[in-house]
């Protein structure tokens, strides 16, 4: 492989259509485009940049672990041990959405409260929506036995979907809405889960597509201004759907809009939000009466403390 | 359009809730550290705005003093900050507060009182995925954003300060990566921030400090 050639290309991948074209063209997996594409622009090498994601894969992994174990109150008091409980249910019962979609969102829900109560987490792609990737691949790698290395693989193909979101559209819940928080973290989330699953890069795109498509519009209002409500049980939202829409792509469905457009599309949407849905705590759920109660009693826990 | 990297988007590994409220706080913490020279006496936090509001839903009080006390933003020990606060005896209170209009949302103004008696403000903003900036040192305004190693000199408003400093630095090949002068009134006292490629030796430091016009400098780490 001759990264020079290639230099001008991977630097400027600019569509998700020109990296699984090169993918395809190369008989590689999307991944390794990515990986090549971070060599090239970070100046490390691949064995430094797969180590580096590696402990990011551990940082998530004991996240998760955490989470489940000793739950922890969220500092603002709102969420805390949901993770935990969905898991004890789910076990040795037949439930409704199936072992592995409670599996998952378990750990998404757990990690999200391990951020929510000031524990360590991966921002992915941000702090809000930490619970998704960590939820999904840590299921798949135990439902279906994977090594860390290829689910380091996998979060390369995530990390490189959502440098086309962030760059075409936005993972800012101040600037997209909630969409452009858990929506990205669950499109990245699928297309990484086709990849370990054997799936094409083709229909990695067609996963991350159809997630995409599924929270259009998907405000931010988290409630009091927190990372707290609904900002968990959106990660449980987000997990559920990756799984759901890489099977979907993984049987050969196909989004009929082309990913790049749809990614575009989200990006418009999220600017045309008002300011209110935008992280600022005004309007959605944060303007209902329960979360403008929930904000009174929290500013005045602040200012009596104080 | 902006290049980004996988590591812009999975990570950074960091203690949650928020990259702005809570390690945009740590940070502002590290650099308030930093420019005291190490941990104060005793100091007032003012908080303004979103932070004001807030603060205690996002830990952004526990991450100031985790950043006072030198933790980073994966740092566990954040969340019990106060007890590591006490136990090295720094004394703090917070004050949410309305620092007027022209300050962004997530502002915090530290008062310091230093080991030696000596009192200093720092002002800073956190905004937006863990970026920060430094507003104002002493009642100097300023613009600091600790991602590189960073020198501060306040020296008198003469000619040839500034080729002065950066003669010394050239000496060491230090490169300079972004240099401001601010100042309150025409020759008087001056304020210089010099961002550098290279980290500064202690030596350089003393070198510049012995420039006629400098009255005093500190260096930044990054944080
Ligand atoms: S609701 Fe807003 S703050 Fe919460 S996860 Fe979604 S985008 Fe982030």
């Amino acid at each position: 492989m001759n990264y020079i050639s290639f230099g001008v290309i991977t630097v400027h991948f600019r569509s998700v259509k020109e990296l699984i074209h090169e993918a395809e063209k190369r008989s590689i997996k999307l991944s390794a485009v990515i990986k090549e594409m971070e060599v090239e622009v970070q100046e490390y090498s691949l064995e430094q940049i797969e180590q580096r994601m590696l402990e990011q894969w551990y940082v998530m992994k004991e996240s998760a672990h955490i989470g489940l174990k000793e739950p922890k109150k969220s500092m603002g008091g709102l969420i805390g041990g949901e993770g935990k409980k969905l898991n004890e249910y789910r076990r040795g019962t037949k439930t409704l959405a199936g072992q592995e979609i409670n599996k998952a969102v378990s750990r998404a829900l757990a990690v999200a409260e391990v951020n929510a109560s000031m524990g360590k987490i991966v921002a992915a792609p941000t702090a809000g929506s930490c619970g998704i990737l960590p939820g999904v691949l840590l299921t798949v790698q135990e439902e279906f036995n994977i090594p860390d290395k290829e689910i380091v693989d996998a979060l390369f193909t995530a990390s490189g979907l959502g440098i086309i979101i962030a760059q075409r559209a936005s993972i800012s819940g101040a600037e997209g809405g909630c969409q452009a928080e858990c929506g990205a973290a669950a499109a990245m989330a699928a297309a990484a889960l086709v990849e370990v699953r054997g799936g094409s890069p083709a229909q990695a795109g067609h996963a991350c597509a159809i997630a995409l498509k599924n929270v259009l519009g998907l405000v931010c209002d988290p409630v009091a201004g927190l990372v707290e409500v609904p900002c968990a049980k959106r990660n449980a939202l987000g997990a559920s759907l990756a799984l759901v829409v890489a099977d979907m792509a993984l049987a050969g469905i196909e989004s009929v809009i082309p990913v790049d457009e749809v990614i575009i599309s989200m990006g418009e949407v999220g600017r045309a939000l008002p300011e209110s849905l935008r992280e600022t705590a005004q309007g959605g759920l944060a303007n209902t009466p329960t979360g403008k109660e929930l904000n009174e009693k929290f500013l005045r826990k602040c200012v009596c403390q104080s | 359009m902006r290049e980004y990297s996988c590591f812009d988007i999975l990570g950074p590994i960091m203690v949650g809730p928020s990259s702005s409220h809570t390690a945009g706080a740590v940070r502002l913490g590290r650099l308030a550290r930093s420019i005291i020279g190490g941990l104060p006496e005793e100091v007032e936090i003012l908080l303004h705005g979103s932070f004001a509001q807030t603060y205690r839903g996002h830990g952004t009080d526990l991450a100031l003093i985790g950043g006072l006390l030198g933790f980073n933003t994966n740092d566990v020990r954040i969340r019990d900050s106060f007890s590591f606060a006490q136990s090295v005896g720094l004394k703090f209170r917070f004050i949410s507060t309305d620092l007027g209009d022209g300050f962004h949302p997530n502002t915090v103004k530290f008062i310091v009182f230093t080991k030696n008696q000596e009192k200093l403000t720092i002002t800073g903003s956190s905004i937006g995925g863990g970026n920060v900036v430094i507003t104002e040192i002493n009642g100097y305004e300023i613009k600091l954003k600790g991602d590189l190693p960073t020198i501060i000199t306040t020296h008198q408003d003469v000619p040839g300060v500034i080729s002065r400093v950066s003669g010394v630095l050239a000496n060491y090949k230090i490169n300079i990566a972004f240099m401001r002068v601010f100042r309150k009134e025409k020759r008087k006292l001056a304020q210089m921030i010099v961002e550098t490629d290279e980290q500064v030796p202690q030596e350089i430091i003393e070198e510049i400090l012995k420039l006629e016009p400098i009255v005093n400098v500190r260096f930044i780490e990054p944080a």
